[in-house]
């Protein structure tokens, strides 16, 4: 393990991608081959969860593809990035694609595979630009193994490792049934590590420095940093590396956001959930102290909602959207999410129908494990979140009006 | 008690709504004619019903799984 690890770990450097010396004269050689087997189990010790959304502990799953692999396994570094309201993957692609690629081969070699695919979301176009160069540079690392750059299409859902193992077999960005997962049988029948690049870029660096070094970072219980993507009512939206554990407050302190023009904070992007301010300003920004709250870090979205706008309205954007990204292939997800997206935005432009509030939250709790993919869980979170925490709003809208155009109007 | 349980294949499920009439226990169908099945294994009773669901459904997609035998 080198000694002197760099605070400030991914963006501490340049802006535009960083070339194949500066970050070796960072980071140092690229690990032996003979010692990569060992990775596995430092990740473990580390803890690193997934960044991708769902936060699987990284060292279990190359585990799981290790022990099936037999040498013939598939890395597909997941670029998609298709949350509208995050930046952090196709920003790191961009300025740091050797740490990338680190990851990218540490993860081949340790779970046995012969073919890694980059998976990078088509509008991207300057992080495909960077790590196509990235990977021009390092031929000579890649050796024997064939290497594919890939579009993932510019859907919501084209980032779900399902979809993404079936844009690779078959062009088509749609969810297949589980089981099996692409970890059991992924593309072309292969064991298949798919790991988001984030993850990747921070297993390169914990296989570098060590897993001790990576638990030393972290505040209270919480271990390890992140990136998060700062955006909505705040003076300077950014991205933003952070130890993991830092509360929201300070993260939304850190962009600008002063705390008395903000309502409420979306945590974990469409698939996360709404908070209310006062209860989102002390959450700490850790998948565990998340989860016992019912929210997730999920990809590490945090966007604030001023005081002046109307959550209905918002959430009914969302909710449209998502509506928009369905697969359409399961009847509960296509049909469903139509009827709730067009309810709530009859609620939001205050034409309810007289029973839409509770139409919609009778929808919600029934949809959720009705996919083949969580697709439709995501969205209908999301609601029941918003319902929640703008229980008020949603309440007056049915009635017809909104709180929010009353309170402009009475202040002004 | 079988420990059998229902599952269906959400993207061949078309709505047909057969198994919701042959199964009302467990199935029961959303206001687009998809089923939904409640969380509850399969009891020996419903054995025989739940088999012919399955038998009826036009697309395949339900199935009722068995435990391993030990």
């Amino acid at each position: 393990m080198l000694a002197a690890a760099p605070r400030g770990v991914i963006f501490d450097g340049p802006s535009t991608a960083e070339s194949h010396a500066d970050h070796r004269r960072r980071i140092g050689a690229l690990l032996p081959v003979g010692r990569r087997s060992d990775v596995i189990g430092i990740l473990e010790a580390s803890g690193l969860q997934g960044r991708g959304g769902a936060g699987f502990p990284v060292g279990r799953k190359w585990r799981s593809v290790a022990d099936r692999a037999g040498g013939r396994a598939v890395v597909l570094v997941n670029g998609a990035e298709g949350e509208p309201l995050s930046v952090k993957d196709r920003s790191l692609m961009t300025a740091r694609p050797h740490l990338v690629v680190d990851g990218a081969l540490l993860a081949a070699d340790a779970v046995g595979a012969e073919e890694i695919i980059i998976y990078i979301g088509v509008e991207h176009r300057a992080a495909k630009a960077a790590m196509g160069r990235a990977l021009a540079e390092r031929q000579a690392d890649f050796g024997r193994r064939r290497l594919r750059l890939l579009d993932a299409p510019a859907t919501y859902i084209a980032g779900e490792e399902s979809a993404a193992v079936n844009v690779a077999q078959s062009g088509a960005a749609l969810p297949t049934n589980t089981p099996p997962r692409p970890f059991e049988r992924g593309v072309r029948g292969r064991p298949t590590l798919v790991q988001n690049v984030e993850s990747l870029a921070v297993a390169a660096l914990i296989a570098h420095y060590g897993d001790a070094w990576y638990r030393g970072m972290g505040r209270g219980r919480a271990t390890g940093f992140g990136l998060v993507t700062v955006s909505g009512a705040v003076a300077r939206p950014r991205l933003q590396e952070v130890e993991l554990g830092s509360t929201v407050g300070e993260v939304a302190h850190a962009a600008g956001a002063a705390r008395p023009g903000v309502q409420a904070v979306l945590l974990g992007g469409y698939f996360g959930a709404w908070a209310d301010r006062d209860e989102a300003w002390d959450v700490e920004l850790d998948q565990a102290s998340m989860r016992t709250r019912g929210l997730a870090l999920g990809c590490g979205v945090v966007s604030l909602l001023s005081v002046d706008e109307c959550g209905v309205a918002v959430t009914s954007r969302i909710m449209a959207y998502m509506a928009s990204q369905s697969a359409r292939q399961c009847g509960p997800c296509l049909f469903g999410l139509a009827a709730i997206a067009q309810a709530t935005q009859r609620l939001a432009t205050t034409r309810a129908h007289p029973d839409d509030l509770e139409r919609i939250t009778g929808w919600s709790a029934q949809l959720k494990g009705r996919g083949a993919c969580r697709h439709p869980d995501g969205a209908v979170g999301l609601l029941q979140s918003a319902i929640a925490v703008f229980g008020d709003e949603f309440a007056a809208h049915q009635r017809g009006h909104c709180l929010r155009q009353v309170t402009r109007k009475s202040a002004a | 008690m079988t420990g059998a349980r229902l599952a269906i294949d959400r993207i061949r499920c078309n709505g047909h709504g057969l198994c919701a009439e042959l199964l009302p226990e467990l199935i029961s169908l959303d206001d687009w004619g998809y089923p939904i099945l409640r969380n509850d294994p399969v009891t020996d009773a419903l054995i025989p019903y739940a088999r012919r669901a399955v038998e009826a459904c036009p697309v395949l997609a339900l199935k009722l799984n068995q435990p391993a035998r030990v």
